[in-house]
Parts: C-alpha cells; structure tokens; sequence
C-alpha cells in the first residue's frame, strides 16, 4: 500500500468519523427543535381551567370571558390572556366558543341585537350557537369541553384553534344540545 | 497620500487582493449594457444593506419578548432620539428593497436574462425573493402590535390546512401551543439571524455568478441564443465593442443606488415610522388585522375565493407558482430574447400586474368586511326617512339595530359585503323581502329567529320604500292591479 492510497484512506477514515459525530449531535439538535411538537404528542397542552363562577354567566346571554393559558411562559406577557365567548343555555347547558374565526382565526365579535358572531377581516358570520351563517368559514365556530365543578364553569383550553384537521376533534357536540338552525 | 499608499501595499502584500478586484472591476462589459435598465440589482444590494445596518442599530434598542417588544417600540418612537427615523428608514427600506426586487425579476424576465447560460442565477434570483418576502413577514411578526399578533393567526390557520402534517407546522411555527413569547423569539432568530445569514449567502453566489458569466447583453430582436455557440458569441461581442465595467457600468449604479438612499430617507423623514398598532393584547378584539402593503393581495384573494376552493389554490398554488419559475429557464432556454418578440412574456407580466394591482386596490378598502359600527356610527340618510309612515321609520330602527347596516350600504354608507339597499325595492316584491330576511341566503345569515313577526313587517315595510323616485317599485305579477297592495 503506497504512502498516498494510506492517506487517502485515513481521510476517508477522517469523514467517516466526523459523519458519525456529526450524527450523534444532529439528535439532541433535532429534538430540541422539535420540542413544540413532540411535547404535544407526550403530555399534550390542554388542561382544565376555570372561567370562574357560573354566576356571571346570565342564562340565555352570550359574555365575553377571558383566562390564563395553562402552559405560559413570563415572556408572554399579555398574550397568553386568552378570551372566548361563554354562551349560557340554561343553568347547566353551556358553549364556549374560541374568540377565533373558523377561516383564518381573525377576532369574532358577538352582536347581541341581531344574535350574530361577526369577523372584521372576511366577513364569516355565526348564529349564536356558534353554527356557521355566512361568509368564508368552512365550519361552526370551534367550542371548548366545558364542565361545571362546585358552581365554577371550567373549560380544557390551551393551543390555539386552527382550521386544520387537529381542530375537528373538538367538534363533538352533540346534535341534542345544538338547537335547530333555520 | 504616501502613508496610504504604503499601508495599502503592506495590506496587499499580505492579503493578496488587490489584483483579483482590479481584474474583477475592470473585465468587459457589452457597451449597451452600461445602461440605466441595469441599476436595479445594485439597487436592490444597496437597500439590503441600509436594512443590515438600520437592522443592527434598532436591535441595540428592540426587546424580543412578547410582553416587551411593543414597550420598546414606543421608547424608540419616543424616547430614543431619532429612534423613530430608524424605525423609519428600516420600514421604508424594507418596502422599497421589496419593490426593487421586483423591478429588478421584471426586467430580468422582459430582457430574457434567464436564458442560458444564466440559469442558476435566475434560480438563485427566485430564492432571493422568496427570502426577501420572508424578511417582509418576518419582519412584520417583530412590529409586535394587534396586526402582527392577529396576522400570526392567520398564517397559522393557513399552515394548519396543509393536509397531515398541519398541525405539527402550526406548533412548529408558533413554537409553542398558542402565539406568545416562543412565538415571538423564533420569528426574531429567523429576522435576525436565519434568513439574512442565507440572504448574505445566496447574494454573494448570485453576484459572483453574474462576473462568472458576464452581464447579460442587450437583446436585439432576431439574435437568437443557442446553446451551441452563445459564449463564443458572447465573448466576440465583449471582445469587440467591451467596455470596462469600471467606470462605464458602475457610475450609473451608483447615481441610482444614492437616488434610491435619499428617497428612502425622504419617506422615513416625511412619513414616519410604520405603527406599531395597539398592544399586541388578545382580549382587545375591538381590532380589524390588515397585513402590510405587499401581502394585501393575498388578503383580497382569501376573501374572495369560494370556501371550496381555498385551500387547495393556499396550498397548491404557491407550488406551482414556485415550479413555473424555477424550471423557466430549462422551459425557454434558448431563442428569442427581446421582448419585442415575446408577447406572451410581456402579457404574463401585464396580467400579473393587473391581478396584483386589482386586488391591493380592493384590499385597500375591503369590501368584503362588515363595517363593525356602521350599525351605531353610520346614520341613514335623513332623506329615505322623512315623510314615512310610523311603522316603515320602526323599520329602520330595526334595520339600525339589527345590524343589517354593517352589510348593506344605505346612500353609500355602511357595508359592502352585501348589496347596497337604496333600490331594493325594484329588485324585490314584499313577499321576496321577507323570505330573504327570515331564511338568508346568498351569503347572507337568516334572521328567522333574530326578529319577532312585528320587527320583520316594519323592516320590510322600510326596506320597501327604497326605490328611485321614478321607479316603481317591484311588484307580485300573478296578483292583478286591483289586488296589489
């Protein structure tokens, strides 16, 4: 074995090692970057949180409520205050509506005198029991599970609503609790 | 004088420099080349560099932190000094190196630089303008207002509907579960760090390729490009009427690169900063999110294409849009370069143009959206109220309350996204008015359950009266004069 093809071979050697090392790095790497998603995937986001007492919620209103994100950082300052519209059937049936637009999560305002969701940026209208009434939104307004403990209305929140696929499992209401639309 | 000279060679000597960059500005360009149509990549360079810098001097202030960053805007609007015309200039910087980019692609395109053998260049071109739009979102996200923090939802809610791996990319995007702080520090590592460190890269290759292969020359209707003989061709034309780039080319790009400085500093100094908005505070949702002037288009676009169709033209239309671009060059190689031969060159940028332009235009003044107050700001005309009946000036109150206004324009006031009402009643008899106002439809909400029968005969006893004095108002034909109400 000549001199040269010896050399030629250790820096063979050389990359070789330098892919393995840089692999082993590339892990750790990875993960981190991933982490948003895969701490999804293990503990999740979502947890219950109260909206305080069910007292504040007159019966057959819609109010605007506001909480703390469960998962939130110091740095998040004011945006990990969430609102949602909590509309009250009766004393024990609710809907907790997400603030955003089913289309493109834009800020719904709820207009009491003519019972209607509307988004300022495209023009998606709701009825109130969050049902899609006109405009670009493919679906009803997303609504949060809401449970009542010890006269407080607690909702599972904690990742922001999208249109995409992850946002129809909440979409379980059942058909009982919706009254008819026109 | 000596001591420069001296320190320059010491200079020299060591790092070997000067003659590879005395060949570089000295090498042949065509002479037709020397000419102001050729300014607008050395200008798009120039702006990126007023960025690199304006970018570094307000990062000495700005705070990446989602319950800092709009305090640090303030402070830079208002207490730093002359931390506003930073800001400013970064804004107006930011916009012109948008627009000059594109120039820049449309002269590109109309003079057929593309062809061979410049087609990595126009490739790495393409990658240069997404990065530039890139930094314009991006930078948009660190003006951390309402618009920035509402214009995050929607990229977010468009990434979601990207079938499967959706959601994973909205995490991802957001770095956490919801728009935050994470949120804001990863949109800052991008603005910061990321995409100008690749911009750096890929501007370097992309001028490093244009002295590789020279500057394209002018196209002459009837010279063809053939990949068998162009470079030989190429070299005989700077061979034979070559001028050096220095000064010949370079002088023009300087004049122009100065004039583009002071009319970015003219901006910044007459216009001022852009915003910030309100506090970037979800629970303040009295807030309608605009996107900045370059994404408009893609705003109008969004509300007006049918819900069906939304998604695949968001996801698959960008792609395709990409692949036309890059494989251009491979598709149209060779021929013709003048566009005074290539009308369906100079048609593909005339349409473009017109889209673009049309839909800014509408995204200007939204007439799609609800005008959110029109029904407590907006008054109905005087005029289609006095003289009425009791019950049709009920109607109007119903019409005011109900919000009908936000929607519908009365005398031109009010909403657009449904149609204006002023002649309604030519277009619809009694009977027609109350079944679209209890049963909606055509894209608007039915108001069966929202009015009480008495609500609905007021609002449609209004909504009859609003017909041109000459025109009559429509009428039920199968009913017969004397039987008509």
């Amino acid at each position: 074995m000549s001199d040269l093809s010896r050399r030629q071979m250790f820096m063979k050697l050389a990359v070789l090692f330098n892919g393995v090392v840089g692999v082993l790095l590339a892990i750790p790497i990875v993960r981190y970057v991933l982490s948003p998603i895969t701490r999804g995937r293990k503990s999740g986001y979502e947890s219950w949180i109260s909206l305080g007492s069910t007292d504040q919620f007159p019966s057959g209103e819609t109010r605007l409520a506001t909480f703390r994100n469960p998962v939130a950082q110091v740095s998040d300052g004011e945006t990990a205050d969430i609102p949602c519209w909590v509309r009250r059937i009766d004393d024990t049936k609710f809907q907790v509506f997400a603030i955003n637009c089913a289309h493109l999560g834009c800020p719904v305002r709820w207009f009491p005198q003519s019972s209607l969701f509307m988004c300022p940026c495209h023009g998606g209208a709701y009825y109130s029991d969050g049902s899609r009434a006109s405009g670009p939104p493919e679906r009803g307004l997303f609504e949060y599970p809401f449970k009542i403990l010890d006269g407080r209305l607690n909702i599972q929140a904690g990742e922001l609503f999208t249109p995409g696929p992850s946002a129809r499992v909440y979409d379980k209401t059942p058909d009982s609790r919706r009254p008819p639309c026109v | 004088m000596r001591l420069i000279r001296q320190l320059g060679n010491w200079l020299d000597q060591r790092l070997q420099l000067g003659a590879p960059i005395r060949e570089t500005m000295q090498h042949p360009i065509p002479r037709d080349t020397a000419s102001w149509y050729y300014v607008f990549g050395s200008a798009a360079m120039t702006a990126f560099g007023l960025q690199l810098v304006t970018g570094i001097l307000l990062a000495l202030i700005y705070v990446p932190s989602a319950g800092e960053a709009w305090n640090s805007l303030q402070i830079l609007n208002h207490q730093v000094s002359l931390g506003w015309f930073i800001r400013a200039l970064h804004g107006w910087g930011s916009n012109f190196m948008l627009a000059i980019v594109l120039v820049h692609m449309v002269q590109v395109f109309l003079f057929g630089a593309y062809k061979f053998p410049r087609e990595l260049t126009w490739i790495i071109g393409i990658f240069l303008l997404l990065m530039t739009l890139g930094m314009a979102f991006t930078g948009q996200v660190l003006r951390f207002d309402q618009d920035s923090y509402w214009g995050l939802g929607i990229g977010a809610s468009i990434a979601s509907r990207v079938p499967i791996v959706g959601p994973a990319i909205v995490k991802l995007m957001l770095g956490g579960p919801i728009i935050a702080g994470a949120t804001l520090s990863r949109f800052f590592a991008l603005h910061v760090f990321v995409i100008p460190g690749s911009l750096m890269l890929f501007v370097g290759l992309h001028v490093l390729l244009v002295l590789k292969l020279g500057v394209n020359e002018w196209p002459m209707p009837g010279r063809l490009v053939r990949r068998a003989d162009y470079v030989q061709k190429y070299h005989a034309l700077t061979r034979t009427q070559g001028v050096p780039f220095m000064p010949y080319g370079v002088w023009k790009d300087a004049v122009f690169s100065g004039v583009i400085l002071l009319v970015i500093a003219a901006c910044a100094l007459y216009f001022g900063p852009f915003g910030p908005t309100g506090q970037p505070d979800p629970r303040v949702i009295q807030t309608a999110p605009r996107p900045d002037f370059f994404f408009l288009w893609l705003y109008a676009l969004l509300s007006l294409l049918p819900p069906s169709l939304e998604t695949p033209v968001l996801l698959i239309g960008p792609v395709i849009a990409l692949i036309l671009l890059l494989v251009l060059p491979f598709f149209s190689g060779e021929g013709e370069k003048s566009w005074k031969r290539r009308p369906i060159a100079v048609l593909t940028i005339l349409l473009t143009a017109v889209a673009l332009g049309t839909f800014t235009n509408l995204a200007s003044h939204t007439p799609w959206s609800p005008v959110m107050d029109a029904w407590s700001g907006a008054q109905i005309p005087a005029r289609l109220v006095i003289g009425r009946t009791p019950l049709q000036v009920q109607g109007a109150l119903v019409f005011q309350s109900k919000q009908c206004h936000n929607c519908h324009a009365l005398g031109d006031v009010g909403g657009k996204r449904g149609p204006a009402l002023d002649a309604v009643a030519v277009r619809l008899t009694s009977d027609q008015l109350v079944r679209q106002v209890l049963q909606g439809g055509g894209n608007m909400p039915a108001y069966g359950k929202n009015l009480n029968p008495a609500e609905t005969t007021a609002l449609v006893a209004f909504l009859e009266t609003l017909h041109p004095a000459g025109q009559a108002a429509a009428r039920d034909a199968s009913l017969s004069p004397g039987e008509h109400p």
